[in-house]
């Protein structure tokens, strides 16, 4: 197995041949913010909040889908990125209805602790205040429009994981929308095996479990990742770590 | 051409179309046949784009005494079109001029072929005019003729074409001519100064009803024009394997699966410094040998004819007007990095440059295929087209891949690159139309030829560009020109400068991944390091001419409204960032920007090119910074007017 | 009286425009705090604390709480603005609309939401024919879209949480009352909802 050296903030770091700059970063004790990204699901690039700066490179680099590589110089804290990361965060805030007092996912939401991450005491863009719509038709779950950030990876986790790809995003640009089956009500897509792993997946409050309340919304978002190591450990049988 | 075949040429491009190019053609079908003309007196042939769209439906005459040119024909017209290319002319006019010492391309080229009778490679859309100086000609005094305006208003009619004509009025065409005028100086006169200053105005009207509609082709618009690409766009019937194929199609690809190895071809692309037409400009050759390089295994060709920048159109004139020499080119490229399967992929949006495309690929499946059939060689590469559904954002070449493949049309990070990973996870070689449609010519005069074409002073551009040119300019169309020509020849020179004679306010090149270029840099040359180096990009080839009514705000608003419609959404900063910006933008039009709102605008617009996923997002704010950056003033007064902001806004500072 | 004359105290502002009072509340949990703080400023404007009817001129400190809904809250905010040095954003609603701004998304055509929620209110909910929306003179006029406080006016400090827990309304308090920049970081000191 070969290794790739690396600097990253002024530390050596070392990691195997193949492995992300994110998870290069992760070795080396930095938490980088992220949003789309999930361990256990293909990592996409879509929320820019991973980004770093590579030497020689003329933009920040989505450390979730670039490979580390030899000899690299990586910073991940400049005043640039810093700045980059709070407008992204500013930018989500007033794209979506993003209200956390009223949100099942107050208290754990990855969205709102990234605005605590990235210092963001305000959003300086007009919110849209878009008019979504909330998808209860399921009797398990429940899709609130409002709170989707569109990381989608509610989709990649129905889709690698699950292998029923109930989800997929319609439209394009601002009017993009998270869609079950052929645009359907949820409730009404037959392909759903209701194992929840798409509202384990979502970072904020757009999926949830009915009738759960603020205190009571735990996703467990490391389920993605036990469910990945276990297929490459072929541990085809719940042995106390997968949830049943 | 021989001199014994008289020919109309009917231009049938999608913008002739629209100016009744059909109705026109068929009423010239209908006057041959009333003049009792066989289809051999008198071709009359469906032919590409003509290149001066905005003046169609434009119709080409070739015959003993060369070309002539006529724009916007009305059908009723059609019978003295057709005796006017049967050439019953009149006494005294231009054409019986005896050949001038030089006349234009006289002689073939170094390396031009002849097949058959018919020219393959001509460096002139037009067949030379023996009987035409270079010069606007001066038509030679005819004391017998009457003067133009001594000529009743009556005969202003539709002249019958086997009446002998009336010759045109000396006074006509040595009176200066307008330099912007495309007219042909040396037609009879349409509106002519009346001689007998007594005479009323209106009286003067055209003896000749074609001649307000004859054009000059050796006006600068055509003459500086340096076809490759579209060297038989415009001569051969778009529709007729036969015709491309005897104007030379498919003679590169027989060479080359005959003659030369993969390696050998690569070689002449290198060698000819070709770049990506499609914006980024990435050396072809670079990108062949890339994909050529890779680990063994299949691999996939790609023509990506997905063009969508508004108010560009090269890509569409290659399609509908030599759909083979595309096909042609992408099989070499096929044959140079062992691909044995490849895609055109053509935006919906252009229905007539995907039937010819169709009708091109039948014509050789009928054939046989590309290696059976036109090559004698078992080469068994298949080309099938796909049609995208409408984002522009599937001409970024990983979304182009995603629609190919039958997914959403978004695009992902690159590395891995197509060349590298692209369709079924094979290497993919992926490149613009233009780009493809080059490789025939530069096969068949070399690398080195291609390499010469171009100024000295630009050596990362070689080679010939084309150009949409359309807005606020005079002449409207397709111009194919050396790379290194001073923008200010192509737009002011070749284009005639903005409608009205108003002074030229910006160029805006490469559409809304683009810039603008301030009438004070004008002499910029087409180079793509020159361009990129002012804000503005070379880009895929629109040039849109902005005269001194063009608001720089509003027309970033336009843009940034277009990337809005086109972002897919995939990434927050394209998605998000966009409409902030336009709504920024609005504000700051409508009168209702605050102190503060540029510097939020700036930084937003660094925010996404920086950070966005993909080219349509990187380069969306690029029309807001570099109109911000050439005409920062009208950016100020827009805000001036606010200050505390505005309750239905957003921040005041 | 002492001969020395003490420096006045710093004069301190709470503003509740649209929203549910909750962060007049929470400020209330400061208890015993708040008598510490009564020592160190006057109190001269505040639905807490105060009698004044109108907002007096020289605040040093102003805390608003509440979104911008209507024609009064905006003429507040404005009034407010010219005669206070340090604006706190005080609460989600300030800062976002939050809650107040809910019926920002179901806005017609033209962007007016208050046209859509009186229709609601007045014309499909209403149990009695008759009942004519509120005309502007007696009940303040909404407007078109509910708006945070720094659209309509300059801020200086934000303050989130529905509500900011009394410890983060002490906080952003002291370091004012020092006459440094509150430092509002980490989980803490920042947190919505």
């Amino acid at each position: 197995m070969s290794v790739h050296t690396l600097s990253i903030d002024g530390r050596p770091v070392a990691v195997e041949a193949g492995a992300s700059l994110l998870a290069a970063c992760r070795g080396a004790g930095i938490a980088l913010p992220t949003l789309c990204h999930l361990d256990g699901l293909t990592p996409v690039g879509a929320c820019r909040l991973c980004l770093v700066e590579v030497e020689g490179q003329a933009r920040p680099l989505a450390a979730c889908v670039s490979a580390a590589a030899e000899g690299q110089v990586v910073r991940t804290d400049t005043a640039q990125l810093r700045q980059f990361r709070r407008m992204a965060v500013e930018l989500f805030f007033a794209e979506g209805n993003h209200l956390c007092a009223v949100c099942v996912a107050n208290g754990a939401c990855e969205l709102q602790d990234l605005a605590v991450a990235v210092g963001m005491d305000h959003s300086r863009f007009p919110a849209r205040w878009p008019r979504r719509a909330v998808d209860a038709s399921h009797p398990l779950f429940t899709l609130d429009h409002n709170r989707c950030i569109l990381c989608s990876r509610c989709l990649r986790a129905c889709d690698e994981l699950e292998g029923a790809h109930v989800w997929d995003i319609a439209e394009r640009g601002e009017h993009c929308r998270l869609v079950a089956g052929l645009d359907q009500p949820w409730g009404e897509v037959a392909a759903c095996t209701s194992c929840g792993q798409c509202v384990d997946a979502c970072p904020t409050g757009a999926l949830f479990r009915r009738q759960e309340s603020a205190g009571d919304h735990q996703p467990r978002r490391d389920r993605a990742a036990v469910l990945q190591q276990a297929r490459q450990q072929k541990l085809w049988r719940n042995q106390g770590e997968v949830p049943p | 051409m021989s001199g014994a075949v008289r020919r109309l040429r009917c231009c049938d491009g999608s913008a002739c179309r629209n100016g009744g190019g059909i109705a026109l053609r068929q009423a010239l079908l209908a006057a041959r046949a009333a003049a009792g003309l066989a289809e051999q007196e008198l071709v009359i042939r469906a032919v590409g784009c003509l290149r001066l769209c905005g003046r169609g439906p434009l119709v080409a005459a070739d015959g003993p005494g060369g070309s002539r040119l006529w724009g916007g024909v009305p059908p009723e017209l059609a019978s003295a079109l057709v005796a006017a290319a049967r050439g019953r002319r009149r006494r005294g006019q231009a054409l019986a001029i005896p050949a001038p010492a030089h006349p234009p391309q006289a002689g073939p080229a170094p390396g031009e072929l002849r097949l058959a009778g018919a020219r393959l490679w001509g460096p002139c859309l037009w067949e030379p005019a023996p009987g035409r100086s270079p010069q606007p000609p001066v038509a030679p005094f005819d004391p017998s003729a009457p003067a133009a305006s001594a000529a009743p208003a009556a005969s202003a009619a539709p002249a019958d074409p086997s009446a002998p004509a009336d010759p045109s009025a000396p006074v006509a065409s040595a009176a200066p001519a307008d330099p912007s005028a495309l007219v042909d100086p040396s037609a009879p006169a349409a509106s002519v100064a009346p001689a007998d200053p007594s005479a009323p105005a209106a009286s003067a009207a055209p003896l000749d009803p074609l001649a307000p509609h004859q054009l000059d082709p050796h006006h600068p618009f055509f003459a500086l024009q340096r076809p490759v690409v579209l060297e038989c766009c415009g001569l051969i019937d778009p529709d007729s394997l036969d015709d491309a194929l005897d104007h030379g199609a498919y003679r590169q690809l027989q060479r080359c699966l005959h003659q030369l190895t993969p390696a050998a071809v690569r070689d002449e692309i290198r060698a000819s410094g070709l770049r990506g037409r499609g914006g980024a400009g990435y050396p072809t050759g670079l990108k062949w040998d890339t994909v050529a390089l890779q680990p063994p295994g299949p691999r996939q060709v790609v023509a990506n004819g997905d063009e969508g920048d508004p108010g560009a159109f090269m890509d569409r004139t290659v399609m509908e007007g030599d759909p083979h020499r595309l096909l042609e080119g992408l099989a070499i490229a096929a044959y140079a990095v062992g691909a044995e399967h490849g895609f055109v992929y053509v935006r919906a949006e252009y229905p007539l440059a995907i039937e010819r495309l169709r009708g091109a690929l039948a014509a050789i499946a009928a054939r046989g295929g590309f290696g059976p059939g036109l090559c004698g060689s078992p080469w068994p590469l298949r080309i099938a087209l796909r049609v995208g559904a409408g984002a522009y954002v599937c001409g970024e070449e990983t979304a182009l891949l995603h629609s190919i493949e039958g997914g959403r049309g978004t695009p992902r990070p690159r590395p891995p690159y197509p060349a590298q990973r692209g369709l079924g996870g094979a290497p993919t070689l992926i490149n613009n139309v233009e780009t493809l449609a080059a490789v025939p010519a530069i096969l068949r005069q070399g690398g080195a030829w291609y390499g010469a074409i171009g100024d000295p002073a630009c050596p990362g551009s070689r080679g010939t560009k084309v150009f949409s040119l359309s807005g606020a300019v005079v002449h409207t169309g397709v111009v194919e020109v050396p790379l290194g020509l001073p923008l200010r020849t192509v737009v002011e020179t070749m284009g005639g400068g903005v409608v009205g004679g108003a002074p030229l306010k910006a160029v805006q090149t490469g559409g809304p991944s683009g810039g603008c270029i301030p009438a004070a840099r004008l002499d910029t040359r087409l180079d793509y390091e020159a361009m990129a180096g002012l804000g503005a990009i070379l880009g895929s080839g629109g040039m849109v001419v902005l005269g001194p009514a063009t608001a720089m705000p509003e027309l970033a608003r336009y843009f940034m409204g277009f990337c809005v419609q086109e972002s897919c959404g995939l990434c927050l900063p394209c998605r998000a960032g966009t409409v902030q910006l336009a709504a920024l933008l609005d504000r700051l039009i409508e009168g209702r920007g605050a102190a503060g709102d540029l510097e939020r605008l700036e930084e937003l617009a660094g925010m996404v090119r920086a950070t966005s996923l993909c080219g349509l997002g990187q380069s969306a704010p690029n029309p807001l910074l570099s109109t911000l950056r050439h005409f920062r003033g009208e950016y100020l007064q827009a805000c001036a007017g606010g200050g505390a902001g505005d309750p239905a806004g957003g921040p005041p500072a | 009286m002492s001969p020395t004359r003490q420096p006045p105290k710093p004069r301190l502002a709470t503003v509740w425009l649209a929203g549910c009072s909750g962060c007049h509340m929470s400020f209330l949990d400061l208890d015993e705090w708040l008598l510490e703080l009564a020592e160190r400023v006057e109190v001269v404007y505040s639905p807490l604390a105060s009698d004044a009817k109108t907002y007096p001129e020289s605040v040093d400190i102003c805390l608003v709480e509440g979104a911008v809904a209507n024609g009064d809250n905006l003429a507040m905010a404005r009034i407010l603005r010219q005669r206070t040095r340090v604006v706190v954003a005080f609460g989600d609603c300030a800062i976002s609309a939050n809650v107040s701004g809910l019926r920002n998304p179901w806005a017609d055509g033209a962007g007016d939401s208050a046209a859509t929620v009186l229709e609601r209110a007045y014309g499909e909910l209403a149990e009695a024919e008759g009942l004519a929306p509120p005309d502007g003179v007696v009940v303040p006029r909404l407007l078109e879209r509910v708006l945070p406080l720094h659209a309509v006016i300059p801020v200086e400090v934000w303050l989130p949480g529905c509500p900011p827990s009394p410890a983060r309304i002490r906080l952003v308090l002291e370091a004012l009352l020092e006459g440094e920049r509150p430092r509002l970081e980490g989980p803490q000191g920042l947190r919505f909802g």
